[in-house]
Parts: structure tokens; C-alpha cells; sequence
């Protein structure tokens, strides 16, 4: 989709280009353009691996190594997700990341009349952590890094992910898992919240806490600007409520007495590639170079490896069409192109088939290898940040920068992230902004190939995941057995325990670890913070 | 004779919480003239069809993104069949297969909105359905 706006005569020659974040660009970038913006190597780009990272995190990028790649898989049970899984990583796959079901992911478990009709429908379903001894059943969890995306009980799936590890013999301190772990972005858009935002924000740092002494190899924290983005942000306002809620994050566990220096390392990004192949690109080096530079003097940061900005860019979602949906796939070797010349360390592709349901293993498959021939066949990986010194790229790349703290300043003046995300504010204005996207679409300012040009009858059906109605079944039937069979006492001291430490507000952690040990359901555990928590009261639309 | 406002509930039924098409349509539909109430996120059925009869709304958009749009619908249009309610016009979007949109009509569903739509489509076929 074409997201930048077009200015055209009647000749359908282009006279001015209006990019989502408010920047014209221009026909032609000569020295003048970089001369205007002061721009100076040392400070603006310097090389790669040196502040303020620019260029990349690494002085030789993809060819120390290539990106890790990631697709979100998971559906039915867990057995039915450890063979796509093993599926995967057989076909050169290099990292995992979980897709949960929808009451895994809001604290029900699969036999909950909440989870009627949801169950192992858009990811794994979890209850115990029965069910990831069997989902990672067979799977090197020392050598492969493995996302979790879960949010508002991420901190529970966290402690069942490392009891799983323990039991299979691995030292946590080997164990690489990124839990999504980004509340704030739920309450702005995708929507798996439960508690309020202080509880929330809580259990966040009690997390970033734990994990940096019991699992210092796990990144405690992914912070999506991806989903904000899907739900109608520019690529400006995509970085700056991603960095601003970083802070508040880090804030939450500077106020515990860390310094930053002993945690912001674990922090990754989430973020999105579809819309102006430029502005993407652009997006992203001013993104990491912003960030190095904001931690520095906002919080002090000193070690150089803490001010990377490290990232899985990707999905595009958002992009996609239901229309013409092999299309999708050429569009995602696009958006893998910009999230390759923009340096992710991680990437994934969101199938041609998801704007109908999840994927087929041959969709996923085809996003898997559309990775993969960008690396090995087309020669990404020959050199560092090869759009460096373009007139154009780098005096973008300085505009963008202003923008995303144009951005930062628009909500800091408002009262803050915690704020503008409680009453609504930034929810309402997305709203306001995909709506006008849709209007623009609809009356072909936005051109969308398939959907408002070179649009062909009746869509065609492809070949789709069918939900399988059995796997809920056997999952519930597990679940029950595990509850038959389980010391009841033991269940209930270490949920007895859970409550006290949460309500004395000590760090979850431990005592949600020897409920997992203890096979208590998440929605045991859930329901412990349910009582004392409360639940988020969502602010209005209008 | 001044037209009778056509009031509209937007609900997002269930645990799915992509919400960025329910709100364009809620807002499209508030622009296009009409009463709109939106639901907020994962409300039950029971929840949304107490909200469609204290509100007193024309019309039911359930908005489905994860696939459940077949046990939910159901659901909905037995509790209102129950319930003795059944003025009220009940459309389904998000993301539907095109094989399920038989099936939902069979339901009584009036109209169904799959990913792609376009508003004004939406918006007509709201409008002729109050007015039949």
C-alpha cells in the first residue's frame, strides 16, 4: 500500500511526495541538501559499531553474521506446535517465537467458559507448565533463542519457561528468551491487557529485575512499536511510543535502586517494515541512533553494548491484502528487503495467507525462504549499511530523527506515556488517523494494488489453516488429568505464597516459579493477581 | 419527515483484542450520521446483548478478528432468539472466510463485512436493512 501521499497533475507526473510523518521529499538530493542539515560524519553516522550506531550495532554487520530469523508459530496443542516447530528450525529457521492462544494470553485457562471457542485457535494453548515440556520437547533451548509474545502474563509464561528449562537440565543462565512483555503497546493496540497500568507496569519490572540476575541472558523486555504502528501510527510516532515507554519501564526499575547501566541491555524493539520503502529505512537509523543518544543523556547509560537499539523488524501486517493475497508474497520480500538494508538483528514475515487466518506451513515456509534468498542469494550481507552516504537517505534520516522527537515532546507536554495511554489520548487519536488512512484508500489517495487499482473480480480462495475443533478437546482433557493428578497441597501453599509475596509487593518471580513447579494453571496464577490487581478499565473511543 | 437516527452498537465479543477496525467503523458510522456505542474489548455475549437492550440499538456489529466469528455468532443470535429480541439487525466483520459467510447468514446474520470492505458498502447495507 502506498502510504506516502501524492501530489500529481493531469499527466500523472509527481509534483510533491508527502511522506506519513510529515516529510516532503524532494526530485533530486545533491551535497547542498546534507550542507543544509549540518550533517557531519562523526557525529551524524560514524562507522559501524561506533556511537551513535547509525550505521549498526556491529562494525561488520550481516557478514559477522547473518540475521536470526524468527517466524510466530504456535497453534492447537502443544504437541501440534513442538512439530511445526521442529518443522521450522529443519528448514534453517534460526530462532523461535511462540504465538500463544487468546486465553493463554488474557490469564484462562482451556476450560474456562471465557475460552470457549478460543482454544489452540490463534497460537498454542498453555495451561501448565505440562505443556511446554512437551512444546519444547527436543529443542536445544542453550543454542536457540526463543521469543515469547505474551504481555500481561508474561511473567508467569517467563517462570514456566525456565522451570521447563530447569527440568530439562539447562542452567537458566544459558537460556535466551525474550517475552514480548510490553503492556503499555496492549493497551494502545492489540488488546491482551488485563490489569491497570501500575499493577502492569509492576510485574514489567519485576520481570526486567529478576531476569538480569537469574537469566542474564534473556532479554526481559521487547517493545513493540510494531503493534502501534498496525493500529494507525506514523513511522515517527511508531519510535517515539516505543522509546517513551521503554523509559517508563526504565523507570520503574531505576526506582527499585538499578542503575540502567545493569539492565537496559536486555532491551530489544519490536518493530514495523511495511509503507515507504525510504521512510523505513530512515526510520530505523535514526531510531537507533536516538536511542543510544537518549539513554546517554537521559539516564546516564555508559557501557557502549547497552546503547544498542537491538530489534526484530518485520511482520507488515498491516500492509497485507485479502485481495489478490499472492501479492503478499512479493510484498513481504519487499518489506524483508527494507528491515535487510535497515539492520535488523531478527526478522519475520507475516504470511500471504494472514489477512484470512494464521498460517500453513507452506506459507510460512515461503516467508521463511523469502529470508533466506535475500541472504544467500542477492547479497545483503557483502557490506555494512550499504545506503550510508546517500544524499537523500542521510538528510531523510536527519528529518526523521526531528520527527520522532517532535513526537516524544507531543506526549511528554500532554503528561507523559502513563498518561496519554490511560485517559486514551493516543488511542483516540490512531483511531482518528486509521480512519482517515481507510478514507484515503477509499478514495484512491492511497493506492493499494488489488484493492483500489488493478483490482480483478472475485477474490480467489487459497489454501487456508483449518481450525481443528479436537485439538481443544485433548487439551482440556489434559488439563483435567493434571488437576486429578497433582498434590493439591502443594498447589495450594505455593498460590497461597504467590498471593502474600504480590501483595507485599515483592518481586513475583520466585514464588511464581514454584507454582509452575508445582503444576498450578495459569489461570490459577492469573487469578491471584485478578483478585488483587483488579483489571484495566479501557478509556473511551469518542 | 426527518429521518429516525439509526443507533448502532459496535462489540468487540470474546478475548480478541484488535481493535483498529471496530474504531474506523465506529467512527465511519458516527460520521455517516448515526448513534454509535462501542463496546470496549473482550465483552461477552451476555454483556453485548444486555448493552444492545439498555442502549435500545437498531443494529449489532460484532467485530472477529481470530477466527472465532462461528461459536461466537451463534452464541449471540441464540441469546437473542431467547431473549425475544429480534429486531435487531446483527452484522459480522473482521477477518471471514468466504465460506463462512453462508453460514452466518443462515444464522440470521444480516450482513457480514469481511477485512477489505469498503466503508461505504458497510454503510448502505446498514441504512437498507433498518429501513426494511
Amino acid at each position: 500500500m502506498s502510504t506516502a501521499r501524492y501530489i500529481k497533475n493531469e499527466k500523472d507526473q509527481i509534483l510533491d511526495v508527502i511522506l506519513e510523518s510529515g516529510i516532503h521529499i524532494k526530485p533530486v538530493y545533491t551535497p547542498k541538501d546534507l550542507e543544509e542539515i549540518g550533517f557531519s560524519y562523526e557525529e551524524d553516522l560514524n562507522d559501524p559499531g561506533k556511537y551513535p550506531f547509525t550505521r549498526g550495532i556491529h562494525p561488520l554487520g550481516y557478514r559477522s553474521r547473518a540475521w536470526t530469523t524468527r517466524q510466530y508459530t504456535g497453534f492447537g496443542t502443544p504437541k501440534e506446535t513442538n512439530e511445526r516447530f521442529k518443522f521450522m528450525i529443519s528448514h534453517g529457521q534460526t530462532g523461535l517465537n511462540v504465538a500463544f492462544d487468546l486465553p493463554t494470553q488474557m490469564g484462562y485457562d482451556s476450560d474456562d467458559p471465557m475460552a470457549e471457542g478460543e482454544v489452540g485457535r490463534v497460537g498454542m494453548a498453555v495451561d501448565t507448565i505440562r505443556d511446554f515440556e512437551i512444546a519444547f520437547e527436543g529443542i536445544q533451548l542453550d543454542r536457540i533463542g526463543v521469543g515469547l509474545t505474551i504481555n500481561a502474563v508474561a511473567s508467569i509464561i517467563l517462570a514456566m519457561f525456565q522451570a521447563t528449562a530447569e527440568k530439562y537440565g539447562y542452567d537458566p543462565k544459558t537460556i535466551s528468551a525474550t517475552p514480548q512483555n510490553d503492556i503499555l503497546k496492549e493497551m494502545i493496540g492489540r488488546g491482551a491487557w488485563i490489569f491497570p497500568v501500575e499493577h502492569a507496569v509492576r510485574l514489567i519490572g519485576d520481570i526486567i529485575e529478576y531476569s538480569m540476575k537469574v537469566m542474564p541472558k534473556t532479554n526481559p523486555v521487547s517493545v513493540c512499536g510494531y503493534h502501534i504502528r498496525e493500529s494507525g501510527a506514523t513511522p515517527a510516532q511508531e519510535i517515539a511510543y516505543a522509546f517513551l515507554i521503554a523509559f517508563a519501564y526504565i523507570d520503574n526499575v531505576r526506582e527499585r535502586g538499578y542503575d540502567p547501566d545493569d539492565f537496559v541491555g536486555g532491551f530489544t524493539f519490536n518493530f514495523n517494515v511495511f509503507g515507504n520503502i525510504w521512510e523505513q529505512v530512515a526510520k530505523f537509523r535514526a531510531a537507533r541512533k536516538l536511542w543510544a543518544k537518549l539513554l546517554r543523556e537521559r539516564y546516564g547509560v555508559k557501557k557502549e553494548r547497552n546503547l544498542f537499539l537491538r530489534g526484530i523488524f518485520g511482520g507488515g501486517g498491516y500492509g497485507l491484502t485479502k485481495a489478490q493475497p499472492e501479492n503478499n508474497i512479493v510484498r513481504g520480500a519487499y518489506y524483508a528487503l527494507v528491515a535487510a538494508l535497515s539492520g535488523a538483528q531478527t526478522t519475520a514475515l507475516c504470511s500471504y495467507d494472514e489477512a484470512y487466518t494464521i498460517p500453513t506451513p507452506h506459507s510460512a515456509l515461503i516467508s521463511l525462504r523469502t529470508l533466506q534468498i535475500l541472504m544467500d542469494e542477492m547479497g545483503l550481507r557483502d557490506t555494512v549499511d550499504p545506503l550510508a552516504g546517500s544524499y537523500f537517505i542521510e538528510t531523510l534520516t536527519k528529518q526523521m530523527e526531528e520527527k520522532i522527537l517532535e513526537e516524544m515532546e507531543k506526549i511528554e507536554k500532554y503528561g507523559g506515556i502513563v498518561k496519554a495511554v490511560s485517559e486514551g489520548y493516543i488511542q483516540r487519536m490512531l483511531a482518528r488517523q486509521a480512519y482517515e488512512i481507510e478514507r484515503g484508500i477509499e478514495r484512491g489517495e492511497l493506492l493499494k494494488v488489488g484493492v483500489n487499482i488493478y483490482v480483478e473480480g472475485e477474490p480467489k480462495e487459497v489454501e487456508l489453516h483449518e481450525y481443528n475443533e479436537e485439538s481443544a478437546r485433548l487439551q482440556i482433557e489434559s488439563l483435567r488429568e493434571i488437576k486429578r493428578t497433582r498434590s493439591q497441597s502443594k498447589v495450594k501453599k505455593a498460590l497461597n505464597e504467590l498471593e502474600r509475596a504480590t501483595r507485599e509487593g515483592k518481586n513475583v518471580m520466585p514464588y511464581l516459579l514454584d507454582c509452575c513447579k508445582a503444576y498450578c494453571t495459569l489461570g490459577e496464577m492469573t487469578n491471584v493477581f485478578r483478585e488483587i490487581f483488579g483489571e484495566f478499565e479501557e478509556p473511551s473511543l469518542f | 419527515m426527518e429521518e429516525k437516527r439509526i443507533k448502532v452498537l459496535i462489540a468487540k465479543p470474546g478475548l480478541d483484542g484488535h481493535d483498529r477496525g471496530a474504531k474506523v467503523i465506529a467512527l465511519a458510522l458516527k460520521e455517516a450520521g448515526m448513534e454509535v456505542i462501542y463496546s470496549g474489548l473482550h465483552k461477552t455475549v451476555d454483556q453485548i446483548v444486555n448493552m444492545a437492550i439498555q442502549e435500545d440499538v437498531d443494529v449489532i456489529g460484532l467485530s472477529i478478528m481470530s477466527g472465532a466469528h462461528i461459536p461466537i455468532t451463534k452464541k449471540l443470535m441464540e441469546k437473542l432468539k431467547d431473549m425475544g429480541i429480534q429486531d435487531k439487525k446483527v452484522f459480522v466483520g473482521g477477518v471471514i472466510p468466504s465460506k463462512d459467510i453462508p453460514k452466518l447468514k443462515e444464522m440470521g446474520v444480516e450482513g457480514v463485512f469481511p477485512g477489505g470492505t469498503p466503508i461505504e458498502e458497510a454503510i448502505a447495507a446498514i441504512k437498507a436493512s433498518v429501513k426494511k
